[in-house]
């Protein structure tokens, strides 16, 4: 078990993990050089080069990213809510409660991991439309509330739950959202947190919709903004532009790199059940 | 006694169906409905202003047929998954034993992996834009400080476009997959490879006969979701190539957003998006029955 003998093998793997890891992190290596650089040391590596915060500045200065931040957070905060919200209850129902048509819909449940709203993006287009909801952040959220995968999850999990703790909280006489409140929930926390971290990057980062149904400075999230930014052909410094690439997923990446060994954990438990 | 139970029962019922009520008027809103009509309106033409949709029939699946788009588009798509799914699950693989190895600085390892996957892909493309730009690249100087080559413009010539958009997809996706194989690695009892370490297995054998063959659950799960991205993820098109040039690097679901959301013509869009969903359910029913067979479960 302890300290196995130097061995050719090992070390041969120990370099070729370590040189691809390397080639892993260097984009994002050189995307922190060019930012925190001057324009002029894009592509020439001295050790010399001055340090400078310009080109966050300059970023900062040249679009509403502060509004930005702002839509995402909105944006963030309503799905992981709503999802909460409707999985739990969702959950809570396919996990403890024998009713017609359970396995019939839990199969449509299903499918949405299948057939996603990112895909039906012109239908439902013409749906918020309809809805007069287009251009607003909760247009963005919608179709993401009733989460297929969220459901899933929570359900897995609220099995696991085992039932003479709910016949104990019934006798007490605790109501049936009572009991959910009461038991399933807090037993659920790890899964929670799982599906909060893995719900929160997901959409911190998606494009595609919210490009979409968005077309203002007041509803943009991030990514749409930061595409906007950097699509404007006006010779903008490529510094310039790293800097507001990384200033867009700093708070990702901050929490990232400090919760690390969480986030893993998270996307491990969200992937495996 | 049975009176008392059927009541029980009933209210079991109501119950049940009301908890499940917000969650299915959401689900059903935002993707069955949407899902049935977009098969509905593929038959249709685009309403423009005050002309309403027109039944068309089969017309909009004519013009599928004869657009060379499409078809190029389609060509392109498979092109994507071949190349990318393989080689992010195999790196995901190899990551994963790394990572899960006593190897120095594993926590370094882990995190070198695993950082593009948080990062949004639009961010991912802005930074490898960058490394792709002729000349002045971070490629292009390296390949011409190495090997002398003059510039190429990665992005810009049809033949290469793709492929240059399916390498920043495997560098985001496969310390995704990682995770997976990793989880996976880490429930295989250690009693199993001590033993075969023992008798004297190399690891050669020992991934093949009994690592690889203990995680197939995970590579059927990381494979569905790899098809479910390719078809998927197009964020990086528009910053990378916008599709170009000359449709060289244009996926499926970009070509839709195109048809639908620049050229508004909502008709069409609904027929391409008929195949898109046609695409993955039968990808979906193919991978289960090819996997179902060789997968074995504890």
């Amino acid at each position: 078990m302890t300290g196995r003998p130097f061995s050719l093998d090992q070390t041969l793997n120990t370099l070729a993990a370590w040189l691809l890891a390397l080639l892993w992190i260097l984009p994002l290596v050189y995307a922190v050089w060019t930012a925190i650089h001057p324009g002029a040391y894009e592509a020439r590596f001295v050790l010399t080069a001055p340090l400078t915060a310009d080109n966050f500045i300059a970023a900062w200065n040249a679009a509403p990213f502060a509004r930005y931040f702002l839509n995402t957070f909105l944006l963030v905060t309503l799905i992981l809510a709503g999802q909460f919200l409707l999985c739990t209850l969702a959950a809570y129902a396919f996990a403890r409660f024998r009713f017609p048509g359970r396995s019939i819909l839990f199969t449509l449940v299903l499918l949405q991991l299948l057939v996603m709203p990112d895909i039906l993006i012109v239908e439902n287009y013409k749906t918020m439309r309809l809805l007069d909801l287009v251009d607003t952040i909760p247009a963005i959220a919608l179709p993401y509330i009733a989460s297929g995968f969220g459901i899933f999850l929570l359900r897995q999990t609220f099995l696991t739950i085992p039932r003479e703790l709910d016949e104990a909280a019934r006798i007490e006489g605790a109501s049936i959202l009572g009991i959910l409140w009461r038991v399933y929930i807090p037993l659920a926390k790890p899964t929670y947190l799982a599906y909060g971290l893995v719900s929160v990057s997901h959409h911190w980062n998606n494009f595609l919709w919210p490009l979409i149904v968005t077309n203002s400075e007041e509803t943009r999230p991030v990514t749409v903004g930061l595409s906007i930014f950097s699509a404007i052909d006006s010779g903008i410094e490529w510094s310039v532009i790293n800097a507001a690439t990384l200033m867009t997923t700093a708070p990702l990446l901050i929490a990232f790199l400090l919760f690390q060994r969480q986030f893993v954990q998270s996307f491990m438990r969200a992937g495996i059940k | 006694m049975t009176s008392h139970r059927s009541v029980r029962f009933r209210r079991d019922w109501i119950h049940g169906w009301l908890l499940l009520l917000p969650a299915m008027v959401f689900l059903f809103a935002f993707t069955h409905i949407p899902a049935i009509t977009t098969i509905i309106n593929s038959f249709y033409s685009t309403p423009r202003g005050r002309r309403e949709a027109k039944f068309l029939g089969l017309t909009n699946y004519e013009r599928l047929l004869d657009d060379a788009v499409f078809w190029k588009v389609l060509g392109n798509n498979l092109w994507f998954a071949l190349g990318t799914i393989p080689v992010s699950v195999a790196l995901a693989i190899v990551m994963a034993l790394w990572v899960n190895d006593k190897m120095a600085g594993r926590g370094f390892l882990r995190m070198a992996f695993f950082t593009p996957t948080v990062l949004p892909l639009i961010a991912v493309a802005n930074i490898w834009l960058f490394f792709y730009t002729p000349g002045f690249g971070l490629i292009d100087q390296l390949t011409s400080a190495l090997f002398g080559w003059s510039s190429v413009n990665w992005l810009g010539d049809p033949a290469t476009a793709l492929n240059a958009v399916i390498v920043v997809t495997v560098w985001k996706e496969a310390g995704f997959f990682m995770i997976f194989y990793l989880a996976a690695l880490q429930a295989i009892p250690v009693t199993l490879t001590e033993a075969a370490r023992i008798e004297g297995a190399s690891r050669w054998t020992i991934f093949w006969r009994i690592t690889f063959p203990l995680m197939m659950p995970t590579t059927l799960f990381v494979s569905i979701n790899a098809v479910i991205n390719s078809f998927r993820l197009v964020d990086h098109i528009f910053i990378l190539t916008d599709g170009g040039p000359d449709n060289a690097s244009s996926l499926l679901l970009f070509y839709i957003y195109e048809t639908a959301f620049r050229f508004w013509e909502t008709g069409y869009g609904a027929t391409l998006t008929v195949v898109l969903l046609l695409l993955l359910s039968l990808m979906a029913i193919g991978q289960f029955f090819l996997f179902d067979r060789r997968v074995h479960y504890k």
